[in-house]
């Protein structure tokens, strides 16, 4: 299911791009002129032996939705939890609005957290969770009750307004704690893992809410979360992170077409990773042997390369055709048998056994009824991509 | 079955509250008698029911009407009250910093910490106050200290005060303060202070927005742990309180034992435990409460 939701919401988010083409394209990571709102220059945190974030610089933009995505252990938290004010850098140094914020305490800065637990107070009702932050600034009594009801509003929790957080469901209480973090209008607002609490259903439909919340208060989101579905469904941008190090910024189109090495590669969707070595016949153009008596592959290639070099070409399995005559045509074709066929309703993805022993995935669309299905299993296939399938990638 | 399971704790509280209790009530409506038991009417079986009127009719409320009369019940019972509220307020000034710091210390140091509080119910009661008239008295270690240490010239009247009182009744009843406050710190979620400082409040605020109102079940049970045995407490006025602490429980040892008064001493019994029920009820409820707001 992954592959094929990944699939759409790559099919989304391009359908977004267009959209905002044909006025402007937001992208402010493109503009030079830009000043990011959120600027990590050099930071390292240590705790103890242990380095969680390593010497990463990083730019945020002012409305921009930023997912901070890797597996567990990868730093994402210690980089939200640095921008909240919670932990400090051990080296380097983090601007917001053009300011360094290591010296503001979390109760002084500009930026509101939405926690994993939700961390609501048992004690308080929905409402007054939501205005605890007002009552803090010091806002008139009126001011805060309308701006309470306008975050009842936006979160559709008027009904449960005098509710205590035991009495509601996970949902809701999601909601409040987005209301509560949202009050107090932050020029920043931190989500931690904000859906990981909730049904998968409930999950994907709070996804465009967010979107949409966001959208409309236009206040500067950044996500923390392992799932990269969900990363890629709501973010404009997204930081892939491994052991503190960040492997790729990019949209979510340009990570799962453009990745700039194996780990974005084979984290984000599913993936084929064939090494061979490169051998340059032309201007961006490769052949790749990976396999003796078979014919080399054929790639072109952003990524200059030099002949001899290591490299791994990468295929997206729904860019690889298989038929069951060799097609004529085709830049690279390899022969192989069907071991595993994957149904996934739409779509079907067949793992083929090359005769070197490596697997490649080929993933169609289901068009025709199961049942006149051409291929099965042990039937002998070739496999077919174009030299632009796939993405060159060093090592 | 289950009815005979269900029945085990009512007879225990049958056997071994009630029908004492009715007992000392009865002794209450009786009258001071030199004899053995020292009251009159006596029930005798063998006499038979013709006996049962005379017998009932020899009651009355006479004691009760007597304390009411003799200011000194009065003032013992105010003078109990007293000490008990003012003991409680220092227990749980003492106790709550204590479980605080237990309920924040790392994981690992908890259950040490807890077999720390604990430790103390291990040595007899007696013998831990019997140990404070060596602190507290005039050649005690605290006045030998405090001279060797030169802030005092003469020592300190500690002992046979109302201070000795206090220092022993908050000394021994500050686990029952620690325990219930120290469970309720210990399930706040860490995260609830983080969002209320990132909403905005200072530490101190936060405290006292969240953790305060979070560990409100566990200070009132607490402190009901404290108040209540407090008032009726004996051991301690007598051994570290002099001439001037009036409590109730020295007053009831003493018709007891030195007047051999046993009716007028079932009456102050009776009236303290009337006096009990009602911080007992209001701690049950609170219970009731706490369980409900789990639940």
């Amino acid at each position: 299911m992954m592959g094929a939701g990944l699939f759409l919401s790559v099919i989304f988010s391009g359908d977004v791009m267009a959209s905002v083409a044909a006025n402007q394209v937001f992208a402010p990571w493109n503009d030079p002129k830009e000043t990011p709102l959120i600027e990590f220059r050099g930071v390292t945190k240590r705790f103890g032996d242990f380095t969680a974030i390593d010497d990463l610089s990083i730019n945020i933009y002012e409305k921009e939705f930023f997912a901070l995505l890797g597996p567990s252990g990868c730093g994402k938290t210690t980089m939200m939890r640095m921008l909240a004010g919670f932990e400090t850098p051990t080296e380097g140094e983090i601007i917001l609005a053009g300011q360094d914020i290591a010296p503001v305490p979390p109760n002084k800065r500009a930026v509101n957290m939405m926690f994993q637990s939700y961390a609501l107070f048992p004690h308080l009702s929905i409402e007054d969770n939501i205005a605890f932050g007002l009552k803090r600034e010091g806002m008139p009594k009126n001011d805060i009750a309308d701006r309470v009801a306008e975050m009842l509003r936006l979160t559709r929790l008027e009904k449960f307004a005098r509710r205590k957080p035991h009495q509601i469901s996970g949902g809701q209480k999601q909601r409040v704690a987005l209301a509560r973090s949202l009050a107090k209008a932050p020029k920043l607002l931190l989500l931690d893992e904000p859906l990981g609490a909730l049904d998968k259903k409930l999950r994907q439909d709070t996804q465009f809410e967010l979107m949409d919340i966001q959208e409309k208060t236009g206040t500067t989101f950044v996500i923390v979360t392992h799932d990269q579905e969900e990363a890629m469904t709501v973010a404009s941008r997204v930081a892939v992170m491994d052991h503190g190090k960040l492997m790729q910024v990019a949209t979510p189109d340009r990570l799962y077409e453009n990745p700039e090495n194996v780990y974005v590669a084979d984290f984000i969707g599913d993936v084929n990773l064939i090494e061979g070595t490169a051998r340059k016949t032309g201007e961006g153009s490769y052949e790749i042997n990976w396999c003796e008596r078979t014919p080399p592959l054929k790639s072109t290639s952003d990524t200059v390369l030099s002949s001899g070099q290591g490299c791994t070409i990468a295929i997206r399995p729904e860019k690889v055709s298989i038929s069951s005559e060799k097609p004529e045509e085709a830049d690279n074709a390899v022969q192989g048998k069907i071991i595993d066929i994957a149904y996934l309703g739409n779509l079907s993805t067949y793992h083929v056994k090359l005769a070197n022993g490596q697997m490649v995935k080929a993933q169609t669309a289901n068009t025709r009824r199961i049942s006149r299905r051409s291929f099965t299993w042990d039937d002998d296939v070739w496999l077919s991509w174009t030299a632009t399938a796939g993405v060159l990638l060093k090592g | 079955m289950k009815r005979l399971l269900i029945a085990v704790p009512y007879f225990w509280l049958l056997a071994l509250f009630l029908v004492p209790f009715l007992i000392v009530f009865k002794i209450s409506l009786s009258d001071v008698a030199l004899a053995r038991p020292p009251y009159f009417p006596q029930w005798q079986f063998e006499e038979g029911w013709s006996a049962l009127t005379d017998y009932l009719r020899a009651l009355d409320f006479e004691n009760f009407w007597f304390l009411s009369t003799d200011d000194l019940y009065w003032k013992a019972y105010l003078s109990s009250l007293r000490i008990a509220v003012v003991a409680t307020f220092f227990t749980l000034l003492v106790g709550f910093p204590i479980a605080y710091g237990m309920a924040r210390a790392p994981l690992e140091w908890r259950p040490t910490l807890m077999m720390l509080v604990i430790l103390p119910f291990w040595t007899s009661f007696l013998i831990r106050v019997y140990a404070w008239i060596g602190i507290l008295s005039g050649e005690g270690y605290l006045n030998q200290f405090l001279m060797w240490l030169g802030v005092i010239q003469d020592p300190l009247i500690i002992l046979n005060t109302n201070v000795a009182v206090y220092i022993g009744i908050v000394y021994t009843y500050l686990p029952f303060m620690i325990l219930p406050i120290y469970s309720a710190l210990e399930k706040l979620d860490e995260s609830l202070l983080e969002a209320a400082e990132d909403l905005g409040c200072s530490r101190f605020t936060a405290f006292w927005l969240v953790t305060f109102p979070l560990s409100k079940q566990g200070i009132i049970a607490g402190c009901f742990l404290v108040f209540i045995p407090t008032i009726g407490e004996f051991v301690i006025p007598s051994l570290l309180g002099g001439s001037s602490t009036l409590m109730i429980g020295k007053v009831l040892w003493e018709e007891f034992f030195n007047n051999r008064d046993w009716p007028v001493a079932s009456a102050v019994a009776v009236v303290l435990l009337l006096i009990l029920i009602i911080p007992i009820i209001l701690f049950q409820r609170n219970e009731q409460k706490n369980r409900e707001a789990e639940g």
